[in-house]
Order: C-alpha cells, then structure tokens, then sequence
C-alpha cells in the first residue's frame, strides 16, 4: 500500500539510523532537517543503541483491525542509553508484568501486514532485556 | 486590535445522529447561533473540523457550508488542529474581528465520525498522533493517553479512582444537559469494571464517538451593545503548539502548550489563573482532564485526581469544570468539541444554562482549554461577562 | 588455495513453544507415542511479527558480533534459505541486507531446496569466496515452516535460522571439503499457492533421508579420507529427534559426538535452519583443533556434506552474541494449541 512511505523509512526502521547535531550534539530520531535544540541545519549520522529502559508502557486490548492476531499487545515509550526515546511494541511478555524501569533490547520484527497481498512492513520492537 | 463579543451561540444534540449528514449538522447548529445573536449577516466564517475528508470523504468545507447555509459568496475557511480545531476556529474568528477585517464572524466546528466504521473511525482519530513513530507501532488514540496516565500514576501516586470520579462527575453534569450523547450519570463501580481499552483506561474513561456541530457568533463589543442582547467579552486567546510524539515531549506528565497558551491568554486578558470562576476542559480521556487541570495551574502537579476525588471540580464546588458535561458525557464530535465549550461558558455567563445546570456562584469568568492529539497543540480562551 | 570458512555465525529463536500434548490434544492423537516415535517433546512457535526475515535478521546480528567488526559494505552476497521465504516474488535477502548496511553493492538471491536451502547457501558462499569474487559471504538458513493440522508434520514444524559469514581471515572454523548428493526423490514437497505441503510418509524415511544423508556423509569422509572415529563431532538434518539418531548410528557415531549439534527433541524442525543451527550449538562448545561433520539433508532430495575444523579464535568470539543453547532453553513462553493455530495464520478469516 505504501511502498514509497515504507521505503523512506528504512533507515530508521531497519538500522536505526538517527542524527547527531554537529553544532550541539543533540541527537534526533527521526533524523531532521532542523536541529530541535538550538536550531541548527547540520548532522552527522548515529545509530541508536539497542538497549534501555521502559518509561511508561500500556497494554492496548481493543486493537486496531492490522493488530488484532497479538492484541492484547503492550506498547512501551523506552529511553536508550544514549537518551533518546522511541515509542514501539514491547513483546515476547507478559503484558500483565511489565514495570516502568524494566530493561528493555531492540529487536527486528515485522510490525505491519498489508492483508493477503499487500506489501510487508519491517522496523523496531522492543524485547525484555533477558540476556 | 477591537474589543471582541460573543453574541449568540447554537449547537446540535451530539450523539449518533443517523438522519443528518455533516451539512445537514453544521446548518442547525449555525442558524442556532444566528438566530440566538440576532444578527441579520455575517462577514466570514471560520470551521473548525479534523477530518471531513476522512471521515465522509469531503474536503473544501468553507465552500460547502457557506453554499449550504445559503449566503452566496461568504469567505469561509476551514482550520484543522485535530481535536483541538473547534478552538483553533474560535481563535481565527476572534482575529479577523479584533483586527478589523470583518465585524461579524461565525466560528463553528462539525464532526460526522458515525458514517465510517470504528476501524476507520480509528484510523481517522490516529492521524492526530505521529504517523511513522507512533501509529505505526500501533499506538492508538487511547494507548498514548494511557502512556500518559501510567506515567502520571508512576511519577505522583494518581489512582484508578481518581480517573473514575472525573468521568461520574462528568456525567453528574452532563445529565443535566438536553445536548449531552449520553445524559445519565454513572458510579464508581460501572467506570471501573467497564471493558479495558487500553491499560489503565477502560471505555468510560474514553471520550465517545460522536456526530455534532456548535457555532457561535463574534462581533466588536459595540456591535454586541447595540443588538441588546445577552453577550460575553472575550478577553484572553492563547495558542501553542508542542512536538507531535508523545515520546518527544520533555515531561509526559503534562501538556506544556496548554501551560504556554493559557499564559498568553490570561496575559491577555490581564488576570492570573486564581481570577478564573470555571472551566471547560478537553477530557478526550479521564487522565486528560486531570494532567489539564495541573498544566493550567489550577493545581499543583499530582494533586488534581486529589481534588476531583473531594469534588471541588463538581458542579457545586470550588471550581467547577465540564459543567456541560464534558467530552465524556456530552461527546466528542471533534471539531465541533472546541466551539462547544464556548457555547457552555457562553451559557453559564449568561445566566441560560439548562436543567439545573447554571452555576449558582454567580460566574464572571469562564475558560476554555482545548487540546489536539496527546497535547500537540493547545488553545486556551478566557470569556467574561459584560 | 588459500583458506576459507567462518568468521561470524549467529543463530536466532523465537520465544515461543507449543507441547507435544498441546498438539495431540486437539487431534485425538496418542501424545507419548508420537513423543516416544519422533524423539520429540515440543517446538518452537513463531509469533506473528517473527517470519524468515526478521529470523534472519537476529542471526545475521549475532554472526556479525562474532565477525568482530567487519565492515558489512564488504559483504559481496547474501543468501537466504528457506522455505517459508515472506514473498514468493521479492527477495527475503534485500531486507536483511539493508537492515544491516550491506547495500547495494551486493549479490542477492533467495534459495530453496527444501530443509537444505540454508546449507547450499552456505556451500555458495564458501565457493565465492574462494574464488575471490566477493570478500565476505553471508549465508543463512532459516524458516517458519508450516505443518498440515493434524498431520504427523505438524508436531515439528519449526522456526528458527542461523547466519553465517564466510571469508578468508580471522576464522573461527576452516571449511576443509564439501560434498554433495542430490537425485530426483518425490518425498516432500509444497505446490504453488498451497498452504501446506504434502509428503510421502514412510517413503520419507529410508529412500530420502537415510540415503541421501548417509550417501553425502560417506562421500564426505571418503574425500577427505576421515573416519567417524576421527570426528569430534556430527551434526545431522534433524526433522525429528530420531533420524539423526539413526542416521549418526548406522554412520558409526557415537550419541556424545551428536550431542552438542542434536536440538530437535525440544526445538522441533527448523527446517532450512536445522542443521546450520545445530552447527552454532556445536560450534558454541566447541575448542580449538576440534573437526565437525555436517550434513544437511532437504527433501526432493538431497544433502550437502561439510567438513569443519575449528580454530584458536572460537574461544575468544563464541560468546560475543548469545549461545545457542541459552535462546532454546530459557526464557520460554508456552502457548495452547488456539494462540498456536492464530499465530500460525491457520484460522480462517475474512479478507
């Protein structure tokens, strides 16, 4: 359905790719034209670290018709080490246990399918941090 | 920059109203408002509506609504700020009046969200959210307002109950208001053992879906004096936007354009947060109603589900908020939501209110907060007697 | 001739299991014979956000951790094996090569061959890069294979895969020979725009499995001129518990030089990964100088025989990414037969 908006999207989905302000040093995620912080136009690429810790997390039963084969599903906002905060599924749990604090890994799943024959959309889960 | 009125209001019940269509919505509820001014035209009108294009397939309202309420040739804009689009209607008719470019403007604000089914209804909703970073993992509307709460709940000790009493006051009020969707009240027990839409919201801490449209008439105050009839002084409008993520927000626990817009508005209108009688909030969700209440400075932070839970936001206490019952109880047709507000802050200034509603304090002035998405973007108006 | 082999493998699972009883309950199956017959006592489930691709993915990570900082630009190809690929048209190797910065300059295309699409990828890379046409090869083998409801298959169709890095520096192990042996043998297969596949029962037995694995490890040592006794370890395609057993018995090995590489009785059929991840498990506790047979084995058929001797780097590299091991036996969700037949997409729904 959306292939070109899914294609342009690789770089954060799959790899995570975010942007270092080469003035500040903020980093932005997504990547952006102007730097949040202090208003700057130049980056350089980051990528994200894999691991952090759960923020606030809800579980979400009544789900949209696209999620309704893992509902009930928990969704997280995590920060990452390095201090930036994403919002993405948190999966592989008991949706009844989780806890702000808990530790948390990025994992690559599918998120999205485009009924029987639609495309595949890929990106960014979080897992509990077991190992 | 003029003085600026209100001189007459006019909305639709607001519910799921089958036998009328968005035109046929915004028409009633305009000649309601026009009548009520008594005003013989008006210069432009300014709608507020999230998504006719999502939710009927009709896009160039102004167009549309000027033709269908019959004045060839209106200059007629529509403005779009998710929920938060009625207010933001308000606002631009409120500038075109105070600027001098027109005298007579009507803000209105509509929403047909019961033709679609409740997955597109959904779908329509979750534009108001970030698309790629939020939606797409498959937040919901709902969900980041729960985010919201646990968040709150973690950070202050905020408790089920407290979200619970917003919505059994809510609709305490709304029972007493003929326009209200759901015009009955609720207790403790039914809010808490209601079905869990996303944890800790249950859906009587939801907003409904809803079909209805408000507008309400602006003019200079001197236009207002001579018609003779009941009108409000709007003194204080303040606008701000905040980043679109939930995830972005420096604390999540709050919503900082409604602390930006309400400063500028109470500057505006020369008066602190403590000069204010009453309120309606944008209590899209329960949890909403409570981080509000704390972002306007009504309340510290963490103390507000305090308050609720001692009734001093009831219809007969202290501050008195959503005395037309709400988002919750009245319902949510989004863009109509902000222009609704008026028309009950209207209401109780002028002494009207229905049913037992009107506030028995003797209310000089009046604020209306509206919000969009989980806090996007926020207006914030101030109303007074004359 | 320089060397060639394995600078990084990596090896993903899902989380998820399902029982033997679960399974047999619904069908009125008799659970302690097929556990008894199969050597078979629960498998691994795929959630629905986990397909070929995202397994891949995993695998392809660990692998890289174990490659120790290569650079993926230099990967010149990528193949994935498997026979659940998520697109019938559409490579499954050009996600996985984006999610790790490996385009575009680089070879691509999926294969099949049944439970053996993940060893001939790896056999291909091994050539490539022997042939010095790319600098690193990336090999994976993996699947979310489908099992018939009710069907024998369905008490070991699997998920999982592993990744492998071929090169020719920093080994972890040396591909000393490889060997192969196909013919034309209608034991399994899956028609097109078929759900499930179909086999042959107890043809898949003799005529398929234990010819073509025994036929593939017999020419395997008879190339290099080794012995069973000579081997530290063997690791077979293992649809079940029990035919690798059997193959590695009537071969001549013994069960402890199985052990580390025999995972089916509680991971089930991984099919393209079955034995690529039984060679992770092996390679997992395997020590410097040690010698590992592999032998794959896909239906229609064929095997692909390898001859592995690990190096002095595995000690410093195995647990730089998660033991094989650890992600089959911790940290396990069990699911009832329905969360089963929802995940598995086998209950029908409207469009």
């Amino acid at each position: 359905m959306y292939s070109a908006r899914d294609w342009r999207e690789y770089p954060r989905r799959y790899r995570l790719e975010a942007g270092k302000c080469k003035k500040c040093g903020k980093i932005e995620f997504p990547t952006r034209l102007v730097c949040s912080k202090c208003g700057a136009r130049e980056f350089e690429t980051e990528m994200l670290p894999d691991t952090g810790k759960v923020l606030t997390y809800t579980v979400i039963r009544t789900a949209p018709s696209q999620f309704t084969d893992i509902a009930p599903y928990a969704i997280a906002i995590a920060e990452l080490t390095n201090g930036v905060k994403l919002t993405a599924q948190l999966v592989d749990c008991d949706v009844d246990k989780i806890k702000v604090g808990d530790e948390v890994r990025i994992e690559f799943r599918r998120v999205q399918t485009d009924a029987h024959s639609g495309i595949l959309s890929y990106g960014y889960k979080f897992v509990p941090k077991w190992y | 920059m003029r003085d600026v009125a209100v001189v007459g209001v006019g909305m639709t019940k607001f519910g799921e109203i089958w036998d009328s269509s968005l035109r046929d919505l915004y028409v009633e509820a305009a000649l309601g408002a026009i009548e009520n001014s008594g005003v013989d035209h008006i210069d432009s009108m300014i709608i507020g509506c999230m998504s006719g294009g999502l939710f009927v397939g009709q896009e160039h309202l102004g167009s549309m609504l000027a033709d269908y309420l019959g004045i060839k040739h209106l200059p007629a804009s529509r403005v779009e700020s998710a929920c938060a689009s009625g207010g933001l209607a308000f606002r631009h008719a409120l500038i075109e009046v105070a600027s001098g470019m027109s005298d007579i403007v009507m803000a209105g604000g509509v929403e047909k969200m019961n033709d679609i089914s409740g997955d597109g209804a959904t779908f329509a909703l979750a534009t108001a959210a970030d698309q790629e970073y939020e939606v797409f993992h498959g937040a919901t509307f709902p969900g980041l307002y729960a985010l919201m709460a646990v968040a709150h709940m973690e950070k202050y000790g905020t408790t089920r109950d407290m979200l619970a009493a917003v919505a059994v006051k809510n609709h305490d009020n709304g029972a007493l208001n003929p326009n209200a969707q759901y015009p009955f009240k609720i207790t403790m027990d039914t809010v808490k053992s209601s079905v869990m839409i996303a944890d800790p919201l249950r859906i009587l801490d939801c907003s409904p879906i809803t079909d209805g449209a408000a507008a309400v008439i602006l003019t200079t105050v001197d236009i207002a004096k001579k018609l003779g009839k009941p009108y409000v002084k709007i003194t204080g409008s303040g606008h701000a936007t905040d980043t679109i993520a939930l995830h972005s927000r420096d604390d999540m626990t709050t919503i900082k354009a409604t602390t930006v817009a309400a400063d500028k508005a109470l500057k505006m209108a020369g008066k602190t947060i403590k000069d204010v009688n009453f309120a309606e909030v944008h209590d899209c969700f329960t949890i909403a109603e409570l981080v509000v209440m704390e972002s306007l400075g009504l309340y510290a932070p963490g103390k507000a589900g305090e308050a609720v839970l001692n009734g001093e936001t009831a219809l007969n206490g202290k501050f008195p908020i959503n005395t037309s019952g709400g988002l919750k109880s009245k319902g949510h047709p989004v863009g109509a939501t902000g222009v609704a507000q008026i028309v009950e802050i209207f209401k109780q200034l002028t002494g009207v209110a229905e049913n037992g509603r009107q506030l028995k304090s003797n209310p000089k002035v009046g604020l209306a907060q509206n919000m969009g998405g989980s806090g996007g973007s926020s207006l914030v108006h101030i109303l007074e007697v004359a | 001739m320089g060397k060639v082999g394995i600078v990084g493998y990596g090896c993903h699972l899902p989380r998820h299991r399902i029982k033997v009883e679960e399974i047999a309950k619904v069908w009125g199956a008799d659970a302690p014979s097929y556990k008894k017959g199969l050597m078979l006592r629960e498998k691994s489930v795929p959630p629905p956000d986990c397909d070929t691709i995202t397994l891949s993915v995993e695998a392809t990570k660990n692998a890289l951790r174990r490659a120790g900082g290569i650079n993926t630009a230099e990967i010149g190809a990528i193949y994935i094996g498997s026979e659940s690929h998520p697109y019938a048209v559409k490579p499954s190797g050009v996600t996985v090569a984006e999610a790790i910065g490996a385009t575009p300059n680089i070879h691509c295309a999926d294969f099949e061959f049944a439970c053996k699409a993940g060893s001939e990828a790896m056999f291909v890379c091994l050539g490539l890069v022997k042939a010095g046409e790319v600098k690193y090869g990336l090999a994976i083998g993996g699947d979310t294979s489908q099992g018939a409801p009710g069907d024998a298959l369905e008490y070991s169709a699997a998920a999982g895969a592993a990744a492998f890095i071929m090169g020719t520096e920093n080994l972890v192990a040396e591909s000393i020979d490889t060997f192969s042996y196909m013919t034309d043998t209608p034991d399994f297969w899956r028609r097109e725009y078929e759900f499930y596949p179909q086999h042959a029962g107890r043809y898949t037995g003799e005529p398929a499995y234990f010819k073509h694995t025994c036929g593939a490890a017999e020419g395997m040592m008879k190339k290099v001129g080794m012995k069973p006794s000579d081997f530290t370890y063997a690791v077979f395609h293992q649809p079940n518990g029990k035919f690798p057993q059997r193959a590695g018995k009537m071969l001549g090995f013994t069960k402890e030089q199985m052990e580390p590489g025999w995972l089916s009785p509680t991971l089930g059929n991984t099919y393209s990964g079955a034995s690529p991840i039984g060679l992770t498990s092996t390679l997992d506790v395997a020590k410097p100088g040690d010698t590992i047979l592999m032998v794959s084995y896909g239906s229609g058929s064929g095997s692909d025989g390898f001859v592995w001797k690990v190096t002095d780097r595995i000690d410093e590299v195995r647990d730089k990414a998660v033991r094989t091991r650890k992600l089959l036996d911790e940290n396990l969700i069990y699911i009832d037969y329905g969360t089963y037949a929802k995940f598995r997409h086998k209950i029908k729904k409207n469009a």
